[in-house]
Protein backbone atom coordinates (compact mmCIF):
# COMPACT_ATOMS: atom_id res chain seq x y z
CA UNK A 1 0.00 0.00 0.00
CA UNK A 2 1.42 3.45 -1.10
CA UNK A 3 1.44 6.37 0.96
CA UNK A 4 -1.63 7.47 -1.32
CA UNK A 5 -3.67 4.27 -0.26
CA UNK A 6 -2.36 5.42 3.69
CA UNK A 7 -3.65 9.21 3.28
CA UNK A 8 -6.63 7.74 1.78
CA UNK A 9 -7.32 5.34 3.76
CA UNK A 10 -6.33 7.61 7.17
CA UNK A 11 -9.27 10.23 5.86
CA UNK A 12 -11.43 7.48 5.15
CA UNK A 13 -11.16 6.50 8.80
CA UNK A 14 -11.38 10.12 10.37
CA UNK A 15 -14.43 10.71 8.47
CA UNK A 16 -15.91 7.55 9.66
CA UNK A 17 -14.84 8.22 13.10
CA UNK A 18 -16.45 11.43 13.13
CA UNK A 19 -19.08 10.61 11.69
CA UNK A 20 -20.24 8.25 14.22
CA UNK A 21 -18.86 10.78 17.18
CA UNK A 22 -21.39 13.19 15.48
CA UNK A 23 -24.30 10.99 17.18
CA UNK A 24 -23.09 12.44 20.37
CA UNK A 25 -24.81 16.02 18.82
CA UNK A 26 -28.25 13.84 17.60
CA UNK A 27 -29.12 11.46 15.35
CA UNK A 28 -27.50 13.02 11.81
CA UNK A 29 -27.58 11.72 8.35
CA UNK A 30 -23.64 11.15 8.28
CA UNK A 31 -24.23 9.02 11.99
CA UNK A 32 -26.62 6.74 9.62
CA UNK A 33 -24.32 6.60 6.45
CA UNK A 34 -21.47 5.39 8.76
CA UNK A 35 -24.03 3.34 10.30
CA UNK A 36 -24.93 1.41 7.49
CA UNK A 37 -21.79 1.17 5.87
CA UNK A 38 -20.63 -0.58 9.01
CA UNK A 39 -22.81 -3.20 8.46
CA UNK A 40 -22.42 -3.50 4.96
CA UNK A 41 -19.23 -3.50 4.88
CA UNK A 42 -19.26 -6.05 8.04
CA UNK A 43 -21.76 -8.26 6.18
CA UNK A 44 -19.10 -8.67 3.23
CA UNK A 45 -16.37 -9.24 5.42
CA UNK A 46 -17.67 -12.44 7.16
CA UNK A 47 -18.94 -13.24 3.89
CA UNK A 48 -15.76 -13.27 2.51
CA UNK A 49 -14.12 -14.71 5.86
CA UNK A 50 -16.35 -17.92 5.92
CA UNK A 51 -15.77 -18.46 2.29
CA UNK A 52 -12.18 -18.61 2.43
CA UNK A 53 -11.48 -19.13 5.94
CA UNK A 54 -13.66 -21.89 6.45
CA UNK A 55 -15.94 -23.52 3.63
CA UNK A 56 -12.75 -23.65 1.04
CA UNK A 57 -9.90 -25.44 2.95
CA UNK A 58 -12.35 -27.40 5.20
CA UNK A 59 -15.08 -28.33 1.95
CA UNK A 60 -13.29 -27.27 -1.57
CA UNK A 61 -9.79 -27.81 -0.87
CA UNK A 62 -10.20 -31.29 1.51
CA UNK A 63 -12.24 -32.46 -1.94
CA UNK A 64 -9.93 -31.79 -4.42
CA UNK A 65 -6.49 -33.26 -2.41
CA UNK A 66 -8.38 -36.28 -0.16
CA UNK A 67 -9.18 -39.49 -2.36
CA UNK A 68 -11.16 -42.61 -1.25
CA UNK A 69 -14.49 -42.08 0.95
CA UNK A 70 -12.05 -39.23 2.58
CA UNK A 71 -13.38 -37.50 -0.31
CA UNK A 72 -16.81 -38.24 -0.83
CA UNK A 73 -17.81 -38.40 2.37
CA UNK A 74 -17.36 -34.73 1.99
CA UNK A 75 -20.58 -34.15 -0.02
CA UNK A 76 -22.64 -35.13 3.26
CA UNK A 77 -21.66 -31.65 5.12
CA UNK A 78 -22.21 -29.90 1.67
CA UNK A 79 -25.48 -31.63 1.06
CA UNK A 80 -26.44 -30.10 4.49
CA UNK A 81 -25.47 -26.73 3.90
CA UNK A 82 -26.97 -26.99 0.23
CA UNK A 83 -30.09 -27.94 1.63
CA UNK A 84 -30.07 -25.44 4.26
CA UNK A 85 -30.49 -22.80 1.08
CA UNK A 86 -34.04 -24.91 0.81
CA UNK A 87 -35.23 -21.60 2.79
CA UNK A 88 -34.95 -19.59 -0.29
CA UNK A 89 -37.91 -21.23 -2.01
CA UNK A 90 -41.24 -22.02 0.01
CA UNK A 91 -42.30 -25.45 -0.94
CA UNK A 92 -39.40 -27.38 0.29
CA UNK A 93 -38.36 -24.42 3.04
CA UNK A 94 -39.18 -27.62 5.81
CA UNK A 95 -36.08 -29.24 4.26
CA UNK A 96 -33.97 -26.58 6.16
CA UNK A 97 -34.77 -27.84 9.44
CA UNK A 98 -32.29 -31.17 8.56
CA UNK A 99 -29.29 -28.73 8.36
CA UNK A 100 -30.11 -26.87 11.17
CA UNK A 101 -31.70 -30.02 13.79
CA UNK A 102 -27.72 -30.91 12.64
CA UNK A 103 -26.07 -27.91 13.85
CA UNK A 104 -28.56 -27.70 17.22
CA UNK A 105 -27.48 -31.44 17.73
CA UNK A 106 -24.16 -30.38 17.40
CA UNK A 107 -24.52 -27.41 19.75
CA UNK A 108 -26.32 -28.88 22.38
CA UNK A 109 -24.15 -31.85 22.49
CA UNK A 110 -20.75 -29.67 22.84
CA UNK A 111 -23.28 -27.44 25.25
CA UNK A 112 -23.15 -30.48 27.36
CA UNK A 113 -19.63 -31.48 27.32
CA UNK A 114 -17.81 -28.15 26.65
CA UNK A 115 -19.99 -26.58 29.56
CA UNK A 116 -19.17 -29.15 32.22
CA UNK A 117 -15.26 -29.25 31.13
CA UNK A 118 -14.95 -25.95 30.42
CA UNK A 119 -16.73 -24.09 33.22
CA UNK A 120 -18.38 -26.17 35.64
CA UNK A 121 -15.93 -28.55 36.68
CA UNK A 122 -12.32 -25.91 36.51
CA UNK A 123 -14.72 -23.41 38.48
CA UNK A 124 -15.54 -25.75 41.20
CA UNK A 125 -11.76 -26.85 41.20
CA UNK A 126 -10.82 -23.41 41.28
CA UNK A 127 -13.41 -22.80 44.30
CA UNK A 128 -11.85 -25.94 46.85
CA UNK A 129 -9.48 -23.36 48.49
CA UNK A 130 -7.54 -23.92 51.36
CA UNK A 131 -8.39 -22.39 55.07
CA UNK A 132 -5.40 -22.90 57.21
CA UNK A 133 -5.05 -21.24 60.05
CA UNK A 134 -6.09 -17.31 60.81
CA UNK A 135 -4.04 -15.35 58.24
CA UNK A 136 -5.20 -12.98 55.10
CA UNK A 137 -5.11 -15.40 52.68
CA UNK A 138 -7.18 -18.06 54.56
CA UNK A 139 -10.01 -14.94 55.01
CA UNK A 140 -9.94 -13.79 51.19
CA UNK A 141 -10.38 -17.89 50.26
CA UNK A 142 -13.19 -18.33 52.52
CA UNK A 143 -14.80 -14.33 50.92
CA UNK A 144 -14.24 -16.35 47.88
CA UNK A 145 -16.04 -19.76 48.77
CA UNK A 146 -18.69 -17.67 50.36
CA UNK A 147 -19.69 -15.34 47.23
CA UNK A 148 -19.06 -18.53 45.13
CA UNK A 149 -22.06 -20.41 47.26
CA UNK A 150 -23.75 -17.53 48.27
CA UNK A 151 -24.56 -16.49 44.89
CA UNK A 152 -25.54 -20.13 43.31
CA UNK A 153 -28.01 -20.13 46.35
CA UNK A 154 -29.40 -16.21 44.73
CA UNK A 155 -30.30 -17.88 42.09
CA UNK A 156 -32.23 -21.31 43.85
CA UNK A 157 -35.75 -20.57 43.62
CA UNK A 158 -37.31 -23.60 43.63
CA UNK A 159 -37.66 -22.89 47.10
CA UNK A 160 -38.75 -19.60 49.26
CA UNK A 161 -36.15 -17.69 50.21
CA UNK A 162 -36.53 -17.94 54.18
CA UNK A 163 -34.60 -19.42 56.96
CA UNK A 164 -31.70 -20.30 56.56
CA UNK A 165 -31.52 -19.80 52.66
CA UNK A 166 -33.04 -16.24 52.82
CA UNK A 167 -29.78 -15.40 55.07
CA UNK A 168 -27.50 -16.69 52.29
CA UNK A 169 -29.58 -15.29 49.41
CA UNK A 170 -29.07 -11.80 51.11
CA UNK A 171 -25.21 -12.38 51.46
CA UNK A 172 -25.48 -13.43 47.86
CA UNK A 173 -27.02 -10.54 46.69
CA UNK A 174 -24.40 -8.57 48.53
CA UNK A 175 -21.57 -10.15 46.52
CA UNK A 176 -23.74 -9.85 43.13
CA UNK A 177 -24.03 -6.06 43.43
CA UNK A 178 -20.24 -5.63 44.12
CA UNK A 179 -19.81 -7.65 41.10
CA UNK A 180 -22.03 -5.81 39.00
CA UNK A 181 -20.32 -2.41 39.96
CA UNK A 182 -16.56 -3.69 39.38
CA UNK A 183 -17.84 -4.82 36.21
CA UNK A 184 -19.64 -1.69 35.63
CA UNK A 185 -16.84 0.40 36.25
CA UNK A 186 -14.17 -2.30 34.33
CA UNK A 187 -16.27 -2.00 31.53
CA UNK A 188 -16.59 1.47 30.86
CA UNK A 189 -12.92 2.00 31.24
CA UNK A 190 -12.27 0.04 28.64
CA UNK A 191 -14.85 1.62 26.40
CA UNK A 192 -12.87 5.58 27.78
CA UNK A 193 -9.56 3.50 26.98
CA UNK A 194 -10.90 2.92 23.13
CA UNK A 195 -12.42 6.47 23.17
CA UNK A 196 -8.62 7.83 23.96
CA UNK A 197 -7.37 5.57 21.37
CA UNK A 198 -10.09 7.19 18.77
CA UNK A 199 -9.28 10.37 19.65
CA UNK A 200 -5.41 9.75 19.57
CA UNK A 201 -5.91 8.54 16.03
CA UNK A 202 -7.76 11.58 15.16
CA UNK A 203 -5.37 14.12 16.52
CA UNK A 204 -2.41 12.46 15.31
CA UNK A 205 -2.63 10.17 12.54
CA UNK A 206 -5.56 12.67 11.00
CA UNK A 207 -4.53 16.36 12.09
CA UNK A 208 -1.12 15.57 13.30
CA UNK A 209 -1.66 17.76 16.18
CA UNK A 210 0.53 16.03 18.60
CA UNK A 211 2.99 12.78 18.28
CA UNK B 1 -40.19 -36.25 7.65
CA UNK B 2 -40.62 -32.97 8.58
CA UNK B 3 -40.71 -33.29 12.53
CA UNK B 4 -39.73 -36.64 13.12
CA UNK B 5 -36.42 -36.62 11.04
CA UNK B 6 -35.02 -33.52 12.76
CA UNK B 7 -36.08 -34.79 15.94
CA UNK B 8 -33.63 -38.03 15.15
CA UNK B 9 -30.73 -36.33 13.84
CA UNK B 10 -30.79 -33.75 16.61
CA UNK B 11 -30.81 -36.52 19.01
CA UNK B 12 -27.95 -38.52 16.89
CA UNK B 13 -25.61 -36.01 16.35
CA UNK B 14 -26.25 -34.71 20.22
CA UNK B 15 -25.92 -38.26 21.55
CA UNK B 16 -22.62 -38.87 19.43
CA UNK B 17 -20.96 -36.03 20.53
CA UNK B 18 -21.66 -36.63 24.19
CA UNK B 19 -20.44 -40.26 24.37
CA UNK B 20 -17.67 -39.58 22.33
CA UNK B 21 -16.37 -36.97 25.20
CA UNK B 22 -16.38 -40.07 27.96
CA UNK B 23 -14.95 -42.67 25.21
CA UNK B 24 -11.16 -41.80 24.66
CA UNK B 25 -10.98 -44.21 21.83
CA UNK B 26 -10.51 -44.51 18.35
CA UNK B 27 -12.99 -44.25 16.13
CA UNK B 28 -15.16 -41.65 18.29
CA UNK B 29 -12.24 -38.57 18.68
CA UNK B 30 -11.53 -38.69 15.10
CA UNK B 31 -15.64 -38.67 14.29
CA UNK B 32 -16.30 -35.93 16.90
CA UNK B 33 -13.56 -33.59 15.11
CA UNK B 34 -15.14 -34.91 11.58
CA UNK B 35 -18.61 -33.47 12.91
CA UNK B 36 -16.95 -30.32 14.13
CA UNK B 37 -15.76 -29.53 11.00
CA UNK B 38 -19.32 -30.37 9.20
CA UNK B 39 -20.83 -28.08 11.51
CA UNK B 40 -18.39 -25.02 10.57
CA UNK B 41 -19.29 -26.23 6.87
CA UNK B 42 -22.75 -26.11 7.21
CA UNK B 43 -22.79 -22.73 9.74
CA UNK B 44 -21.22 -21.53 6.89
CA UNK B 45 -23.69 -22.19 4.06
CA UNK B 46 -26.13 -20.16 6.85
CA UNK B 47 -23.88 -16.75 6.43
CA UNK B 48 -25.67 -17.07 2.73
CA UNK B 49 -28.99 -16.67 4.23
CA UNK B 50 -28.06 -14.03 6.30
CA UNK B 51 -26.83 -12.08 3.79
CA UNK B 52 -29.36 -12.68 1.26
CA UNK B 53 -31.89 -11.33 3.44
CA UNK B 54 -29.75 -8.15 4.14
CA UNK B 55 -29.60 -7.71 0.56
CA UNK B 56 -33.51 -8.51 -0.29
CA UNK B 57 -34.62 -5.43 2.52
CA UNK B 58 -32.11 -2.93 1.60
CA UNK B 59 -32.43 -3.35 -1.98
CA UNK B 60 -36.74 -3.05 -1.41
CA UNK B 61 -36.16 -0.11 0.31
CA UNK B 62 -34.19 1.48 -2.51
CA UNK B 63 -35.97 0.15 -5.38
CA UNK B 64 -38.98 1.49 -3.44
CA UNK B 65 -36.99 4.81 -2.90
CA UNK B 66 -38.11 4.54 0.78
CA UNK B 67 -36.66 7.23 3.22
CA UNK B 68 -33.05 6.55 4.03
CA UNK B 69 -32.61 4.79 0.59
CA UNK B 70 -30.00 6.60 -0.15
CA UNK B 71 -28.03 5.15 3.33
CA UNK B 72 -29.27 1.50 1.85
CA UNK B 73 -27.50 2.36 -1.50
CA UNK B 74 -24.29 2.91 0.88
CA UNK B 75 -25.09 -0.28 3.01
CA UNK B 76 -25.29 -2.32 -0.79
CA UNK B 77 -21.70 -0.36 -2.05
CA UNK B 78 -20.22 -1.38 1.20
CA UNK B 79 -21.44 -5.01 0.70
CA UNK B 80 -20.66 -5.52 -2.59
CA UNK B 81 -17.36 -3.50 -2.72
CA UNK B 82 -16.20 -5.92 0.33
CA UNK B 83 -16.66 -8.79 -1.40
CA UNK B 84 -15.53 -7.87 -4.69
CA UNK B 85 -12.21 -6.88 -2.97
CA UNK B 86 -12.28 -9.71 -1.44
CA UNK B 87 -12.05 -11.89 -4.30
CA UNK B 88 -9.77 -10.43 -6.19
CA UNK B 89 -7.73 -10.46 -3.12
CA UNK B 90 -7.83 -13.85 -3.29
CA UNK B 91 -7.10 -14.37 -6.88
CA UNK B 92 -4.16 -11.74 -6.96
CA UNK B 93 -2.63 -12.75 -3.62
CA UNK B 94 -3.78 -16.37 -2.68
CA UNK B 95 -5.84 -14.71 0.32
CA UNK B 96 -7.87 -12.08 0.86
CA UNK B 97 -5.98 -11.50 4.37
CA UNK B 98 -2.55 -11.08 2.76
CA UNK B 99 -0.99 -7.80 3.73
CA UNK B 100 -0.83 -6.19 0.24
CA UNK B 101 -4.69 -7.57 -0.27
CA UNK B 102 -7.05 -4.17 -0.78
CA UNK B 103 -9.45 -6.08 1.40
CA UNK B 104 -7.21 -5.61 4.40
CA UNK B 105 -7.21 -1.99 3.44
CA UNK B 106 -11.09 -1.93 3.92
CA UNK B 107 -10.67 -3.68 7.03
CA UNK B 108 -7.74 -1.44 8.37
CA UNK B 109 -9.51 1.74 7.27
CA UNK B 110 -13.11 0.45 7.71
CA UNK B 111 -13.84 -1.72 10.07
CA UNK B 112 -11.50 -1.49 12.66
CA UNK B 113 -12.22 2.55 12.97
CA UNK B 114 -16.07 1.76 13.02
CA UNK B 115 -16.12 -0.51 15.20
CA UNK B 116 -13.45 1.11 17.82
CA UNK B 117 -15.68 4.07 17.57
CA UNK B 118 -18.63 2.47 17.98
CA UNK B 119 -17.84 0.61 21.32
CA UNK B 120 -16.10 4.03 22.41
CA UNK B 121 -19.24 5.68 21.79
CA UNK B 122 -21.22 3.13 24.48
CA UNK B 123 -18.59 5.00 27.01
CA UNK B 124 -20.87 8.05 26.86
CA UNK B 125 -24.10 6.56 27.18
CA UNK B 126 -23.04 4.02 29.96
CA UNK B 127 -21.88 6.94 31.85
CA UNK B 128 -24.92 8.83 31.25
CA UNK B 129 -27.03 5.78 32.22
CA UNK B 130 -25.23 4.86 35.05
CA UNK B 131 -25.55 9.03 36.26
CA UNK B 132 -29.81 7.96 36.16
CA UNK B 133 -29.36 4.69 38.00
CA UNK B 134 -26.37 4.91 40.21
CA UNK B 135 -28.45 6.15 43.14
CA UNK B 136 -27.87 4.97 46.30
CA UNK B 137 -31.35 4.04 47.11
CA UNK B 138 -30.51 1.66 49.09
CA UNK B 139 -27.59 -0.37 51.28
CA UNK B 140 -27.30 -2.45 48.20
CA UNK B 141 -27.51 0.10 45.72
CA UNK B 142 -25.13 1.72 47.53
CA UNK B 143 -22.69 -1.30 47.34
CA UNK B 144 -22.59 -1.24 43.32
CA UNK B 145 -22.15 2.28 43.32
CA UNK B 146 -19.11 1.80 45.64
CA UNK B 147 -17.32 -0.92 44.17
CA UNK B 148 -18.15 0.79 40.54
CA UNK B 149 -16.14 4.07 42.28
CA UNK B 150 -13.49 2.20 43.37
CA UNK B 151 -12.75 -0.21 40.47
CA UNK B 152 -13.06 2.83 38.55
CA UNK B 153 -10.62 5.21 40.20
CA UNK B 154 -8.19 2.23 41.07
CA UNK B 155 -7.95 1.50 37.43
CA UNK B 156 -6.05 5.21 36.47
CA UNK B 157 -3.31 7.50 37.44
CA UNK B 158 -5.56 9.97 39.74
CA UNK B 159 -6.54 7.15 42.18
CA UNK B 160 -3.25 6.39 42.70
CA UNK B 161 -2.33 9.73 43.36
CA UNK B 162 -5.38 10.01 45.72
CA UNK B 163 -4.26 7.54 47.63
CA UNK B 164 -2.87 3.85 47.42
CA UNK B 165 -5.79 2.53 48.50
CA UNK B 166 -7.95 2.50 45.45
CA UNK B 167 -5.38 0.23 43.19
CA UNK B 168 -5.22 -2.02 46.23
CA UNK B 169 -8.87 -1.89 46.73
CA UNK B 170 -9.78 -2.23 42.99
CA UNK B 171 -7.30 -5.37 42.92
CA UNK B 172 -9.04 -6.88 45.83
CA UNK B 173 -12.92 -6.19 44.49
CA UNK B 174 -11.59 -7.74 41.05
CA UNK B 175 -9.44 -11.11 42.82
CA UNK B 176 -12.41 -12.19 45.14
CA UNK B 177 -15.63 -10.93 45.35
CA UNK B 178 -16.10 -9.65 42.21
CA UNK B 179 -14.70 -13.03 40.87
CA UNK B 180 -16.88 -15.18 43.51
CA UNK B 181 -20.48 -13.79 42.07
CA UNK B 182 -18.83 -14.14 38.74
CA UNK B 183 -17.43 -17.70 39.13
CA UNK B 184 -21.25 -18.24 41.03
CA UNK B 185 -23.20 -17.02 38.08
CA UNK B 186 -20.85 -18.86 35.42
CA UNK B 187 -21.43 -22.47 37.05
CA UNK B 188 -25.33 -21.46 37.34
CA UNK B 189 -25.53 -20.76 33.52
CA UNK B 190 -23.12 -23.32 32.68
CA UNK B 191 -25.87 -25.96 34.47
CA UNK B 192 -28.77 -23.94 32.72
CA UNK B 193 -26.98 -24.71 29.53
CA UNK B 194 -26.27 -28.09 29.83
CA UNK B 195 -29.97 -28.98 30.94
CA UNK B 196 -31.22 -27.21 28.00
CA UNK B 197 -28.69 -28.93 25.47
CA UNK B 198 -30.30 -32.13 27.80
CA UNK B 199 -33.97 -30.89 26.77
CA UNK B 200 -32.92 -30.18 22.71
CA UNK B 201 -31.61 -33.86 22.67
CA UNK B 202 -34.08 -35.54 24.04
CA UNK B 203 -36.70 -33.84 22.24
CA UNK B 204 -38.26 -31.92 24.91
CA UNK B 205 -37.27 -28.35 23.70
CA UNK B 206 -38.48 -28.76 19.62
CA UNK B 207 -39.11 -24.04 19.52
CA UNK B 208 -36.18 -24.49 17.02
CA UNK B 209 -38.22 -26.48 14.58
CA UNK B 210 -40.75 -23.85 14.23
Amino acid sequence: MGSLGIMIGTWLAGFLTLAILSFLYKDNPFYKLAEHVYVGVSAGYWLIYVAFFDVEPMLVETFMTETGLERWILLVPAALGVIMLSRWFPKIAWLSRWPIAFTVGVGAGLGITANIQGYVVPQLQATLLPMTGFNLVSLNNLVLVVGVVTTILYFYFSKPHKGVLGWAAKVGIVFIMISFGASFGYTLMARISLLIGRLYFLFSDLLHVID
Amino acid sequence: MKRTVPLIITFLTGTFLVVSFFVPHSPFGELEQRLLIWFAIVAGFTMLLGVDSLIRAHVRKVARAQGGWGHSAALLVGLVATVVVGILGRVQYGSPFHIQSPFMFIYTYTIVPLQATMFALLAFFIASASYRAFRARNWVATLLLVSAVIVMLGRIPIGAAISPFFPWAQEWIMEFPQLAAKRGIQIGAALGAVSMSLRIILGIERSYLS
